[in-house]
């Protein structure tokens, strides 16, 4: 049971839901109504943010199993259970959409003016199947939630997108489904064999090798969309564009993070065969997501557009690390993850600032704002260097452990990994040159105004994340120590004992 | 003889008959009595289920068992949403007959029939009872030339199919010997005894039950009918008659063919994956709604078939809660779609439903869930129907029709959740009429079925276990 006495991840994970119930029976005359639905959904994400830092405060980082778990019968002779846990590889992820939701919501708070009402309840929805998908301990809770994600995000895609957003929408729905419906065939497959979907069970259950490399593809059918690896990403640019700002922070922040933290909980420990028998195909796929869209990330003119494909060659560098399967890479892998969570989305947030102002994401329109917006320069340049992954800022750490781990795997992954950092260098720094150096020639470009309060107030808690992150990254990784070295421990055991064969037959013949 | 097997059947039999006669003596305005009268009626035969004793009767022609109550009850449900959809309807249209709710619950009477047949001759008298009332339902609307067409159609193709089924019979009994369920199951014991002229008398049952259900390739009619029948026929149709006819194919194949089981699973797995392929690539062509709802019920009966292709008890299962699943997101999503009028005129094609979030945000939400759930899309029912198939069918090897189930289904969710793009994305169309009542209350209570199945699934899921194990031993 957990520390604090009462169901914790249950209340972080519905608490949002109710909010969005309130938010649903709001009466009034519209700008009311807008207006309450505003403050509602940012007092309940606060409100779920500060009970999740109850989580930061008692997880106990020595414990490599799970914590705060909680059981409730839900369909037993099935062997599904309704459980929620986490250990030290989901628990920081929680904090991280905990986080970015009341981001989201101040960032839209004047953005978006048509159907607020219904915003802020896809938000609200959002946050809930969000947190309980990182939550979940059981196989079937997990699908319903990675699934449900889609239904809000594709509404906020769809109603308060761009002018292509009912196609970007329609890609991201139809990409995301199609590789997760395969995932689905995989569970059921997982749980013939073990008659539970209990995640905790299916940890330690061997899978016949064969059958590991069937289950293994059907996940890489429905992570490798998510995270999104090479050739899978085409939709991600599409709804990064179209998508408005909160959505885009949400999809950087914490949406890519679902497929890599799939690989970890599921393909990784549950698959170790499969996975140690085709890391090859996987480090071939993320080098050529890394190095591929690195380039073609230098050729684009819309900002968003830049920063979506650099996500792609930053997830690509976390499944580099994911797959390497030792303490740095792993540690590596979920430390970048993270710091893109965190500086992904401030970026887009960055976009989001001038675009409010211009209506544009144009690179070539815009030059020289350092001289009207030299607080937006400094907020625009921390974030560039975290995102070149400049020592200090968060970006260093988890580029250089995932780098420290390919190496022991292979010395040229590591040298075409690191590829990726070079190139992001050029293009982020290139981007920056474009929009803040320079003089001013657009006279339209005279006329804008610098940060707002509010806009300080969203970016503040981020650029904190991103030094802390930094200066000082073992206040985040000491969360998951146990955990990874528990898991690459377990990966080895598996792989060492040959197959588990003799137990096997002997599992038949009983 | 243990008559009492039967007594949900005559109980509803009796009241179907003492509304006739209410109908017949109060000439004047009796359709709305008449029809809380049937609802009335169905509410006492779905009691009457669950207290009758079970047991066989008749003679062995008739059987009440956990199956038979599990479909029974889910008939009864189809059939109360059917007649609540046609309150508001029929008034508008001028077809405000009292028949037309005693039509829909002899139909319902057939149908129970159905769901209790043990033996090939009372499985025939309840599909014709429920046949013929649906004929004369989808003409109802006798005046507009596509209603009588649509009947029309029903009828003679409907007639070749009960023809077929009734050919099939015959040579079962020719080369069987037995019409009996049980005893047929006794002399297939051995596959070996199986003549060709029973597997032939076999696959012509299957036919006339497949025509019923419209699977592939005996689906034609049902766009053309789905379109012409009067709308709140149409729901009937794409309810309360598919789940009669589907438990039929269950239980038909499951306990007298169930020695077959190597003989007829390459049928039903083939027709099953053409019945997910057309039904997810024929509707995305559909402008007009209703014939997106035949085509999208195609579908949905190809993936029903996906539980009885695995021929095990945890198939059975599935096609029994996905059937379930069906009912509920299918009534509620006519619900909404007889909501759709202007000025008092109906309207039937998707581009009306335009800007529907903004005009009318409680239908466009319930439609929306109704559309997520039959995409398959969790946490909604929909998903748990097709959850259950495919276990059965992984559980049973059958990888390619699973695979290919599934990526269907992701070409299904296109033209669904093209139907949330209209209504989210589009510009405003004008707003609809003020929604009746009767409709809402539709709507609402199977959007709360459809959205909080998920919170307690395991009595239905039971339940649809334990009418499982009542076929398959």
């Amino acid at each position: 049971m957990n520390g604090v006495g009462f169901p914790l991840l249950s209340l972080v994970t519905w608490l949002p839901l109710v909010g969005g119930a309130v938010i649903l029976s709001l009466r009034g005359d519209e700008a009311a109504v807008a207006a309450n639905a505003r403050w509602t959904a940012l007092w309940t994400s606060l409100a779920v943010f500060v009970f999740s830092i109850l989580l930061w405060v008692d997880f106990d980082p020595a414990n490599p199993g799970f914590q705060f778990v909680e059981s409730h019968a839900w369909m037993p002779q099935w062997g599904m259970t309704y459980k929620l846990g986490v250990d030290g590889i989901s628990v920081l992820f929680v904090l991280l959409a905990t986080l970015l939701t009341p981001i989201c919501i101040l960032a839209s708070w004047e953005s978006i003016k048509s159907r607020v009402r219904e915003y802020m309840l896809s938000f609200m929805v959002l946050e809930t199947m969000m947190v309980g998908m990182f939550c979940a301990l059981d196989f079937v809770v997990f699908y319903v939630f990675f699934e449900g994600v889609l239904i809000p995000m594709y509404l906020i895609i769809g109603v308060w997108g761009g002018p292509r957003r009912v196609y970007a929408a329609l890609k991201f729905f139809l990409y995301t489904l199609a590789g997760s419906v395969l995932m689905m065939l995989a569970l059921i497959a997982m749980w013939h064999v073990a008659g539970t979907t209990d995640i905790e069970v299916l940890l330690h259950t061997t899978f016949p090798a064969s059958m590991q490399i069937w289950l293994f593809l059907a996940f890489l059918a429905s992570f490798a969309v998510k995270v999104p690896m090479w050739p899978v990403h085409t939709w991600l640019p599409d709804a990064h564009v179209e998508a408005p700002t909160a959505g885009s922070v949400i999809l950087a922040g914490v949406l890519l993070k679902m497929g890599a933290y799939g690989f970890l909980r599921f393909s990784v420990p549950m698959l170790p065969q499969a996975s140690a028998t085709l890391a090859p195909l996987m480090f071939a796929l993320a080098v050529i997501a890394v190095v591929y869209t690195s380039c073609v990330a230098l050729a684009q003119t819309d900002m968003k557009k830049l920063i979506a494909y650099s996500s792609v060659a930053h997830m690509g560098i976390v499944v580099i690390g994911i797959f390497s399967i030792n303490e740095q890479g792993i540690s590596g892998a979920l430390f970048q993850m993270l710091s893109h969570g965190i500086v992904a989305s401030s970026l887009f947030l960055c976009v989001g600032v001038v675009y409010d102002r211009m209506h544009t994401r144009e690179i070539a329109r815009y030059g020289g704002l350092g001289d009207r917006m030299p607080k937006y320069a400094f907020v625009f340049l921390l974030f560039t260097y975290a995102s070149m992954g400049l020592p200090g800022t968060a970006g260093f750490v988890g580029e250089f452990l995932v780098l420290v781990g390919a190496m022991k795997i292979n010395f040229w992954l590591a040298l075409t990994g690191s590829l990726g950092m070079i190139l992001g260098a050029c293009y982020m720094l290139w981007l920056y040159r474009r929009i803040i150096f320079g003089t001013i020639t657009r006279a339209e470009l005279k006329a804008m105004l610098d940060l707002s309060p509010r806009e300080m107030l969203v970016f503040a808690p981020l650029i904190v994340m991103t030094i802390w992150m930094g200066v000082y990254p073992s206040a985040f990784s000491g969360f998951w120590d146990a955990s990874v070295s528990a898991m690459v421990a377990h990966h080895q055991a598996a792989l060492a004992s040959p197959v588990h064969l003799a137990e096997l037959v002997a599992g038949v013949l009983r | 003889m243990n008559w009492t097997v039967a007594l949900p059947e005559i109980v509803l039999a009796l009241c179907g008959l003492a509304i006739l006669l209410v109908g017949v003596l109060r000439r004047d305005n009796a359709f709305t009595l008449c029809s809380m009268l049937t609802i009335g009626a169905f509410l006492i035969a779905a009691v009457t289920i669950i207290a009758a004793p079970q047991g066989a009767g008749y003679h062995g022609l008739y059987v009440a068992d956990a199956f038979s109550g599990y479909v029974k009850l889910l008939i009864l449900a189809a059939s109360a949403l059917g007649v609540i959809a046609t309150l508001d309807y029929a008034g508008h249209e001028a077809l405000r007959r009292f028949e037309f709710p005693v039509l829909m619950l002899f139909s319902t009477l057939g149908g129970m029939v159905m769901a209790s047949a043990v033996n090939l001759m009372s499985l025939y008298i309840g599909l014709e009872l429920l046949s013929l009332a649906i004929y004369v339902l989808a003409a109802f609307a006798r005046d507009t030339l596509r209603s009588a067409e649509a009947g029309l159609k029903y009828f003679v193709l409907g007639s070749l199919a009960s023809g077929l089924l009734l050919y099939g019979a015959s040579l079962v009994y020719g080369f069987g010997g037995t019409m009996d369920f049980a005893r047929l199951a006794g002399e297939l014991g051995t596959p070996v005894a199986a003549s060709p002229g029973l597997i032939v008398g076999m696959i012509f049952v299957v036919v006339g039950l497949a025509f019923k259900i419209s699977i592939v390739p005996f689906h034609m009619w049902t766009p053309d009918v789905y379109e012409g029948a009067p709308t709140p026929v149409t729901a009937f149709l794409a309810t309360a008659p598919k789940v009669a006819g589907l438990a039929l194919l269950l239980r038909v194949l499951v306990v007298p063919f169930g020695h077959l089981l190597a003989d007829w699973q390459q049928v039903i797995v083939l027709v099953s994956i053409l019945s997910m392929l057309l039904g997810s690539f024929a509707a995305i062509a559909q402008s007009n709604i209703k014939r997106l709802m035949a085509y999208s019920s195609i579908g949905h009966m190809g993936y029903a078939l996906v539980g009885l292709a695995a021929g095990t008890p945890e198939g059975v299962r599935g096609s029994l809660i996905y059937i379930l699943t069906y009912v509920f997101m299918n009534a509620g999503a006519f619900a909404c779609i007889l909501c759709m009028r202007r000025q008092g005129r109906a309207l039937e094609r998707i581009a009306d439903l335009g800007g529907l979030g903004r005009t009318d945000p409680a239908l466009a939400l319930a439609m929306a869930i109704f559309m997520f759930s039959m995409a398959g899309i969790p946490p909604f029912a929909g998903f748990w129907g097709k959850y259950f198939v495919f276990t059965a069918a992984v559980g049973a090897g059958l990888w390619t029709l699973a695979i290919l189930g599934v990526l269907t289904s992701v070409l299904g969710a296109y033209y669904y959740i093209r139907i949330v793009k209209v209504m989210y994305f589009d510009e405003a169309e004008p707003a609809f009429d003020r929604r009746p009542g009767s409709l809402s209350f539709a709507a609402a209570v199977t959007a709360l079925f459809v959205t909080f199945f998920v919170v307690v699934p395991a009595p239905f899921v039971a339940a649809a276990e334990a009418a499982a194990r009542a076929i398959c031993w």
